[in-house]
């Protein structure tokens, strides 16, 4: 009878250790859990910053505290031989070159227009009249692209604007490449004819049928 | 004779046994919260700079275009931030006295560059590309939010794996066409709930299985 008994209490106990038991096997497993997440959370940031430099990464290494270098002056990159004098300066010697270095269809000219509404309008407006939202803010006035001296200036003279900047205004060399440059020049000489174009110039000689495509062409957003 | 454990040890066991499973859950679960909440990935905060720049004033008030600025965001992994020399080409002018302006024309003086602080930074063994983003039609504010409202940026999504592939699985659901990427107030339109699926298949967007594919952004 005793011993049954003893038997008995000795099974309960060890069910009971049992539970016990694997409750303190699930405690340690979540414990487990936590101090591993604790541990990828520790690791975690040695390789999110590897010892590598990516763009604009700050370097310990040279004296001026940037990874990119500039180039050793002379410097030629594959592809960037500036040879086709025309083409890179808007001059032929000493002249001003009067037709865009290569034919304009419309792929160029709808370029042209979005290279010059991000560059150009916010000083020379939509419309290239020099009222844009930088001069109302009291940036000084450039001359509007439809007055008579520019209307007949050679696109060569355009060219060297963007390139090397004119009086007040900034130079673009560093912002716009030397193709978008030509194309932004195809897109004032189209501006400038869209507001001197006579009847006459319209295909079929109605201008309304002109006046929508141009008017939703100065309205599109970027 | 007594026993040793009343009844309800019974129910106790099988209590405790219950309770350990409600703590596991509930300590994962704030985990998992606390992973994706702004704590961890550091979303909507503000960053302070060294200067007070402001898309806010210059992208919402001016208008002026992304490219203006972040000029190889078409065309390469990384959208630059502008050097100095592009500030200045408005700032020789405008409030060019003006003090909050000041390490803007130290730093063409002394021709050091702008040490901005990094608001959107993923671990280095991710690989993210901005062009093929910009060119297959999705738009800077799908990823970066109201640029044009921010006074101080800050960092709109979580930038988690989970965010990437939520994209990746259904591009269709973002896509807008390739001229309103740069364009922070375009809504898709309304009447046309087919147009994200014939875009995905216009702009020949990757399958689905590449685009969720490790390699593709761990490489
Ligand atoms: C930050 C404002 C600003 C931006 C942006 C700007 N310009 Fe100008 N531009 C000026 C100012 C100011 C002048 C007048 C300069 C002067 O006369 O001193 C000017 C003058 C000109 C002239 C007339 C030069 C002459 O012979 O009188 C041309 C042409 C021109 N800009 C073209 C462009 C083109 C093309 C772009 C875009 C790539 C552009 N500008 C972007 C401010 C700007
Ligand atoms: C006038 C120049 C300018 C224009 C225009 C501009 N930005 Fe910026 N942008 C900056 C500068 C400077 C910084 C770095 C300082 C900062 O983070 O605020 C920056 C930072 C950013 C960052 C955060 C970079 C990081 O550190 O992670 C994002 C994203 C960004 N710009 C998006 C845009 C978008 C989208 C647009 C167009 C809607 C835009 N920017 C237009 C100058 C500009
Ligand atoms: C296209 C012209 C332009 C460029 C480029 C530009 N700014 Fe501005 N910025 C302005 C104008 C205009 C104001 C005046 C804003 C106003 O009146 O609301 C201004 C105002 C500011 C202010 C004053 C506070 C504010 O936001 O009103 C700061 C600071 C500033 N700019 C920093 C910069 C920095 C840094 C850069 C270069 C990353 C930069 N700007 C590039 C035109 C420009
Ligand atoms: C698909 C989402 C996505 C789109 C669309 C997107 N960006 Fe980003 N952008 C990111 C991510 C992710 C980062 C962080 C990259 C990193 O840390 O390497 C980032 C970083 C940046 C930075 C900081 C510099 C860098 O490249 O790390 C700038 C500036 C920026 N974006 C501007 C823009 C502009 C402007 C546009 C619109 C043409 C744009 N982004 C569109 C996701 C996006
Ligand atoms: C809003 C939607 C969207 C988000 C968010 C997004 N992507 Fe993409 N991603 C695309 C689309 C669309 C493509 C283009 C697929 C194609 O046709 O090649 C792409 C392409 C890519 C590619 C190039 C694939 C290749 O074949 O070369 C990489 C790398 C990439 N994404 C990384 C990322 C990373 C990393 C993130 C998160 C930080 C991210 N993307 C977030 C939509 C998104
Ligand atoms: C669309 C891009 C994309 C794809 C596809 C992708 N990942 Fe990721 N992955 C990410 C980004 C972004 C992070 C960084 C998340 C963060 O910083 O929280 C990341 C982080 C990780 C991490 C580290 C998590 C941590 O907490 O540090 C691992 C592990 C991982 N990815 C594995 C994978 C595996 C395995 C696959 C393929 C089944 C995969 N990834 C596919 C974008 C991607």
């Amino acid at each position: 009878m005793t011993s049954q008994l003893a038997a008995r209490s000795s099974r309960l106990v060890s069910r009971v250790g049992a539970v016990a038991r694997s409750a303190k096997a699930a405690g340690s497993k979540v414990l487990l859990v936590l101090a591993s997440l604790a541990l990828v959370a520790g690791c975690r940031q040695d390789m999110h910053d590897q010892p590598r430099y990516k763009a604009l990464r700050p370097s310990t290494f040279f004296a001026d505290g940037s990874s990119a270098r500039p180039l050793v002056e002379g410097t030629i990159a594959r592809g960037t031989l500036q040879g086709d004098e025309p083409f890179f300066t808007g001059k032929d010697g000493k002249d001003d070159v009067t037709e865009l270095p290569f034919a304009v269809d419309e792929t160029v000219l709808d370029r042209g227009q979005e290279r010059y509404n991000i560059y150009c309008s916010p000083c020379h407006d939509r419309t290239g009249s020099g009222n844009g939202m930088v001069v109302q803010r009291g940036y000084r006035q450039p001359p509007s692209f439809h007055i008579d001296r520019l209307r007949t200036a050679a696109a060569g003279h355009f060219f060297d604007v963007i390139t090397n900047g004119f009086g007040a205004m900034p130079d673009y060399k560093a912002q716009i490449a030397p193709r978008d440059r030509w194309a932004i020049v195809a897109y004032v000489r189209a501006l400038q004819l869209a507001q001197h174009a006579a009847a006459s110039d319209v295909p079929g000689g109605d201008p309304t049928k002109l006046a929508k495509p141009a008017a939703e062409g100065s309205e599109k957003k970027h | 004779m007594s026993q040793i454990f009343h009844r309800h040890a019974n129910i106790y066991a099988r209590l405790s046994m219950i309770a350990v499973a409600v703590v596991a859950v509930s300590i994962g679960g704030a985990v998992a919260l606390l992973n994706v909440s702004g704590y961890n990935t550091k979303q909507d905060e503000f960053v302070e700079q060294p200067i007070q720049f402001s898309h806010l004033h210059h992208v919402g008030g001016m208008g002026i275009d992304c490219r203006y600025c972040h000029t190889s965001v078409e065309e390469s992994a990384f959208a630059n931030i502008p050097p100095t020399k592009t500030c200045m080409n408005c700032h020789s002018q405008i409030w060019n006295t003006a003090p909050i302006l000041e390490p803007v024309r130290a730093s063409l003086r002394d021709d050091t560059p702008l040490h901005w602080t990094r608001v959107h930074d993923l671990p280095d063994f991710v690989y993210f590309n901005h062009s093929i983003h910009v060119k297959k039609g999705m738009g800077c504010a799908t990823c970066h939010g109201p640029v044009d409202k921010m006074p101080l940026m800050y960092q709109h999504a979580t930038l988690q794996m989970s965010w990437c592939l939520d994209c990746h699985r259904n591009p269709a659901r973002y896509i807008r066409p390739r001229e309103q990427v740069f364009n922070m107030s375009w809504r898709p339109p309304s009447d046309d709930p087919d147009m994200g699926a014939r875009l995905v298949k216009q702009y020949k967007i990757a399958s689905v299985e590449q685009l969720t594919s490790c390699s593709t952004c761990h490489r």
